[in-house]
């Protein structure tokens, strides 16, 4: 019991935020990878304003060369400078990323949000949509929308922001499910609450009830579920960019070099390697600090 | 048992046909008239343009639209591969079993790693192997399938010439070779899909065996003196292997996933390689027939873990 009480009066009780960057930080690997993490945005934000290489100038007199002081990251085979290409599209990997996670909290902290504070039918009619989405085959789905609606979108927003809306739209719509049933579960107990209750007989109505009593409160699981999802996006951007089907050649996310890499394994692996590996430790560095969150929101969790 | 098989197969029903409604819509959605190209020819008059959009039922409802191609594809009758010329349905029974046999390989191989290598951490929480263990884990979830395939390339085929790295269903050599020659070339595949289903299947066995070594049921087994492997074996893995069934069950979709991506780097002939094939040649009926079965296929694996749910926990099938 004791230790609940602060030691001493200048050992002023942290606020929520404070104590969950003090749980996160006993994490080290998740700490680390937040470094890592900002790293990489850093690199993909400023890289390209300092690396001045263009990302599409051919050079045939140096193809598929391996790294060198003039191109650290080697060439391809038309002689394009490979760290240009993936700072650049390292950008175009991130924000997909970010914006698909976006999208999938959005719509399931909505469809969870309305299944948990409506009881009975809507409620059954949301789950069993969610469970619906679950059982879908994403991959397949996701190649058969994008082979069906591309043209459309390349007509409306341009080739390469008709791609984005795209994938993120596909992804997003793809990746709520979780969101929706973690929320709609939190409703459920939060609901009941006593803090809740003292707002209804306060004459709260149901709206501010959700938005200002139970959604903050229910915010924790959300946010780990939704570093998980940023991770979750970038794969399936780079899967679709790697199965030819993401993103046009002149767009180089890491997905699609890596497309661009396979049939040159044998003489230029370094080509597959960078990317590959971009991709790798941003998702696990995503993993790890999406694992760290989970320690630091979980208030159930004593460390 | 024979009521819950039934009750559940009663409710996969739906399932299908909520997946059937959501693959028309896709289609009903999409942009591009079938007619397109006629609309344009000046060959055919405007009214024998209208007339065969009647006869085809393209000017119907929606709804009507639907029950006509949920009741053909019922009857079997999917359609014909633009490129291929052949029957949607024979062209995927072709390439169906290689499938198959790719998934169930790689799904034993990540069972066989997830369920000792959890359960050996969830005993001993935070010790050295378990810290390695989980480290490794998530590590391994995070490698995309596409990149593992690359490199298994880069390393077995290039590096070392140990493995061919392209899937011929035409082995030249017979007998004992040709036997040899199927595993040697299905070593990498199964590697690649199994490494990663077990990786997060690892995690997840770890703390669903976290979770039941600490109930007193547990206790009481090892205060009997029962020794540690039988305590292990009866009294933690069977409880606990109860939520990880439902949670394999739940990754079946991704696993889908793995096997058209694993499928595509190999060039293995399976329903994901045709699926891909289909999509760049712009070849509808098969994208759909694919699609078709991988929902169908999904919903089975569901239909097989609820069983398996049911038999690992009898309260569940008599209740």
């Amino acid at each position: 019991m004791a230790s609940s009480i602060p030691a001493s009066p200048t050992d002023r009780p942290l606020s929520p935020w404070g104590e969950a960057w003090r749980r996160f930080r006993r994490h080290r690997m998740a700490t680390i990878s937040l470094g890592i993490l900002a790293l990489f945005v850093a690199a993909v934000v400023l890289g390209p304003l300092a690396w001045r290489m263009p990302i599409d100038a051919i050079d045939f007199s140096a193809t598929t060369q391996g790294p060198s002081l003039a191109h650290p990251f080697g060439t391809d085979d038309l002689g394009q400078d490979l760290l240009a290409r993936m700072l650049y599209g390292g950008r175009i990997s991130l924000a997909v990323g970010l914006a698909a996670m976006a999208m999938a909290v959005v719509v399931g902290v909505t469809i969870g949000a309305i299944a948990g504070i409506s009881k009975g039918p809507v409620d059954a009619a949301l789950m069993w949509l969610t469970d619906l989405f679950l059982s879908l085959p994403q991959l397949p789905l996701l190649l058969l929308v994008i082979y069906l609606f591309r043209e459309q979108l390349k007509a409306m927003f341009g080739p390469e922001g008709g791609v984005f809306v795209l994938i993120v739209a596909v992804i997003g719509c793809f990746r709520w499910m979780q969101v929706a049933r973690l929320v709609r579960a939190q409703f459920f107990s939060l609901r009941e609450k006593e803090f809740v209750e003292a707002a209804r007989a306060l004459g709260a109505t149901t709206g501010r009830v959700v938005w200002r009593h139970i959604l903050p409160n229910a915010l924790g699981p959300v946010i780990v579920a939704g570093t998980i999802d940023v991770a979750a996006a970038i794969i399936a951007e780079s899967t679709l960019s790697f199965l030819g089907l993401g993103f046009p050649p002149d767009i180089p996310t890491w997905g699609r070099l890596l497309f661009d890499s396979k049939d040159h394994l044998d003489i230029a692996a370094h080509w597959a390697l960078f990317p590959g590996a971009a991709i790798f430790l941003t998702v696990m560095a995503i993993n790890f600090v999406g694992d760290g969150l989970r320690d630091a929101l979980d208030p159930r969790r004593v460390l | 048992m024979g009521a819950f098989i039934l009750r559940r197969l009663a409710l996969a029903l739906p399932s299908l046909l909520g997946i059937s409604v959501v693959l028309f819509t896709v289609l009903a959605l999409a942009p591009g008239d079938p007619f397109a190209e006629l609309a344009t020819n000046a060959n055919v008059p405007p009214e024998v343009r209208v007339h065969l959009r009647a006869s085809l039922g393209l000017d119907d409802p929606v709804a009507l639209r639907y029950v006509h191609w949920l009741v053909a594809m019922l009857h079997g009758d999917w359609g014909f591969s633009f490129i291929s010329r052949i029957d949607v349905t024979t062209l995927i029974w072709q390439r169906v079993p290689v499938t198959l046999g790719l998934i169930g390989t790689s799904q034993l191989l990540a069972l066989a790693i997830a369920i000792p290598v959890g359960t050996l951490s969830a005993i001993k929480p935070y010790s050295w192997f378990d810290r390695i263990a989980s480290t490794i884990a998530l590590a391994g979830f995070s490698l995309p399938t596409f990149f593992t395939g690359i490199l298994l390339i880069l390393v077995f085929s290039i590096r070392l010439d140990w493995l061919p790295f392209v899937y011929r269903s035409d082995v030249e050599a017979t007998g004992w070779h040709a036997v040899v020659e199927h595993v040697r070339q299905a070593i990498m595949p199964v590697c690649v899909l199994g490494l990663f289903q077990g990786a997060g299947w690892t995690r997840y066995v770890r703390s669903a065996v976290l979770d039941v070594v600490r109930l007193d049921h547990v206790t009481t087994a090892r205060s009997k003196g029962l020794p540690e492997r039988r305590v292990v074996t009866r009294h933690v893995l069977r409880n606990a292997l109860i939520p990880v069934v439902t949670l394999v069950a739940l990754q079946m979709p991704a696993v889908f996933g793995g096997a058209i991506v694993t499928e595509q780097i190999f060039r293995i002939p399976g329903i994901g390689a045709l699926l891909i094939d289909a999509v760049l040649r712009n070849d509808t009926p098969v994208i759909m027939g694919v699609t078709f079965v991988f929902s169908a296929l999904v919903i089975v694996f569901n239909l097989v873990a609820d069983l398996l749910y049911g038999l690992l926990d009898p309260r569940i099938a008599y209740r």
